[in-house]
């Protein structure tokens, strides 16, 4: 019967093309909507991901996500060092300056300072300039993003310079950065010359980056940092996710995006279930022949379920792919965020799923109560 | 057109006896049938006739099992339809009753032949196969340079043919039909009827057409005049019994 399901359910291409419409709308903007909040949110922790080499973060013990700093006195690096099972640890800066353009415009920028010596924490991505250009004086490397941002359509020259608390900074390269969440342009530079872009303060050192001997877990290590030094000693993906999970739940950004993909939801749900519920009301009286003819409930049951499986199959198909359209479309071209994990595409098909099966519920009732004499009236 | 009366009384197909059938309830209740006792034979064309409301279509119904009579005895080619569940009455309605409608009922998505077919796929048979086994049929009955036309594309006669050929592609014992010509003219409403009358004495089996058009009565091996939820007459060739 699955090809008679098919032929009515194509027969009114009209109708049809309504249903598909409907399922493709609410799954374009489940799954847009999705990626655009799983895109802010990755853009949340884009500095954590962003320093490589690091098994662990050190920080104050109030530390609530990657913004929230709280300068440690100098003394922590090396109580963090003395820790058994510490391989090596060094320090990182990361804080906000404000740098001074060549016309006299200003920008604030987000400034990550590196160990000296090794230069942990360092971009690995280099589009212009070497790494170790960073050692030379007042050096900078600026993300490619951030250079594009404050200087449009220039190419890069190297040893441009403009200014920091009044110090003078020269870009000697030019690297790959995660977009920010604030999108601010992202720069590089050593630790020592990270405290000269900003005002002095007392404490300027905002996390140990810490690595553990080999042979020695990581949670294992954190355990005994947190026990011996009081502070907060995080992998970099449990420091991402504790930052994630402050936005989750300290910002409106959820309930902002919830409300929208909520909103795609039942719009779907509305549009799809109406259309649909229609369609088989519409169709009540053929089904009632098909009734009177010798068909079962149950196969009727599987062939609105084949109907609605197959407009939901073919309107995620839609949806999903101009969201991913979207997204490829806007990646380059924009700062919007957007991320489309897999398991944004399985939600995605789960809420179709939902919507489909809840529009069918509406119309198999109907059938399954219909009385094939109708088909005398 | 009358058919001579076979001296050897033919099988029973349906026995109807004392059925009453109720709609609503309370001061809305309506009596549609008030104790129907009721034969129709194989190869034979009954006619249930009579003024609109009169219960002819909910006799119908009833003895095409896709309605419950509310009392009473109704057996269909010796099945109790009240003892049998509703599952095995959708069974026994798929095996052993066509129908035909006064709207022809066709699906508008599918093709003559499809449409035609559809008994043969409820039945389970493959679609390459019913489609074949609906096309021969169709054919017979000179469908055959419409086999893929759309339900829009054919005129009234030709769709109540692909309608005919539809209740009959499974061969059952007894074809319903409600009204087969009153929304055809008078020629190929009496085309449709001489189709009826052909299958009827052709295959030994028992048809009931339910009609107020009185230009097909000439059609009738027997026809059952209703009124008021009852049976008033029971005419067979020419001789009337009152009831």
């Amino acid at each position: 019967m699955s090809w008679i399901a098919w032929k009515m359910l194509t027969g009114d291409r009209s109708k049809y093309m309504g249903i598909i419409f409907g399922v493709t709308f609410a799954s374009l903007l489940i799954a847009q909507q999705t990626s655009i909040f799983c895109g802010l949110m990755l853009r949340t922790t884009s500095q954590i991901r962003d320093i490589r080499g690091a098994d662990i973060w050190v920080m104050d013990a109030n530390v609530q996500y990657i913004d929230d700093l709280k300068p440690l006195s100098d003394i922590e690096l090396y109580r963090v060092r003395g820790v058994s099972g510490v391989k090596w640890a060094v320090p990182l800066y990361k804080g906000l300056s404000r740098a001074r353009l060549e016309d006299g415009n200003y920008q604030q920028v987000i400034l990550i300072g590196v160990d000296d010596a090794t230069l942990v924490g360092a971009p690995e991505k280099l589009y212009e300039g070497s790494l170790s250009d960073l050692r030379l004086p007042d050096a900078i490397i600026m993300d490619r993003a951030g250079y594009r941002q404050l200087w449009p359509g220039e190419p890069f020259r190297p040893g441009r310079t403009f200014e920091m608390n009044d110090r003078r900074a020269v870009i000697v390269g030019i690297c790959d950065a995660q977009p920010t969440f604030q999108t601010f342009p992202v720069v590089f530079t050593r630790y020592t010359q990270a405290q000269r872009f900003v005002p002095r303060e007392r404490k300027l050192l905002s996390f140990v980056l810490a690595e553990a001997e080999d042979g020695i877990p990581t949670s294992e290590l954190c355990r005994r940092i947190e026990d011996q030094t009081g502070l907060r000693a995080l992998t970099g993906q449990d420091f991402a996710w504790k930052t994630m999970v402050y936005y989750l739940t300290r910002t409106g950004i959820p309930i902002n995006f919830g409300t929208t993909v909520l909103l795609g939801f039942f719009v779907g749900v509305a549009i799809a279930g109406q259309t649909f519920y229609t369609f088989t009301v519409e169709n009540l009286k053929q089904f009632g022949t098909l009734k009177a003819m010798g068909l079962s409930n149950a196969r009727i049951v599987g062939m609105i379920l084949l109907q609605a499986v197959t407009v939901g199959a073919i309107g995620y198909g839609l949806g999903v792919g101009l969201a991913a359209l979207f997204g490829i479309f806007t990646q380059n071209r924009t700062k919007l965020a957007f991320y489309m994990p897999w398991w944004v595409l399985v939600g995605t098909g789960a809420a179709v799923l939902l919507i489909v099966v809840v529009s069918s519920l509406l119309s198999v009732r109907r059938v399954i109560v219909l009385e094939p004499a109708i088909v005398f009236r | 057109m009358v058919r001579m009366t076979s001296v050897v009384q033919a099988k029973t197909v349906v026995t109807c006896r004392n059925v009453t059938k109720e709609f609503g309830q309370g001061e809305a209740r309506v009596l549609a049938l008030r104790g129907i006792d009721l034969d129709i034979f194989a190869g034979e064309l009954t006619l249930l006739v009579g003024p609109s409301g009169c219960g002819k279509t909910t006799l119908l119904s009833v003895i095409a099992g896709i309605l419950d009579p509310t009392d009473g005895e109704i057996v269909v080619l010796g099945t109790d339809l009240r003892r049998i569940s509703n599952r095995q009455k959708v069974q026994f309605r798929g095996e052993n009753i066509g129908f035909i409608f006064q709207q022809y009922n066709l699906l508008p998505a599918l093709t003559a032949v499809e449409n035609a077919c559809v008994p043969l796929v409820i039945g389970g048979l493959s679609k390459r196969e019913a489609v074949q086994r609906a096309g021969r049929l169709l054919s017979e009955m000179g469908m055959g340079s419409r086999l893929h036309a759309m339900p829009s594309q054919l005129s009234g006669g030709e769709q109540q043919r692909v309608a005919i050929a539809r209740a009959l592609v499974r061969e059952p014992k007894l074809v319903v039909c409600d009204e087969p010509t009153s929304a055809l003219d008078a020629h190929t409403g009496q085309l449709i009827m001489e189709l009826l009358r052909d299958i009827a004495l052709q295959s030994d089996r028992a048809v009931v057409v339910v009609t107020h058009d009185a230009r097909v009565f000439q059609y009738g091996d027997r026809i059952a005049r209703m009124n008021d939820g009852r049976i008033v007459s029971i005419e067979t060739n020419g001789n009337s019994r009152e009831l």
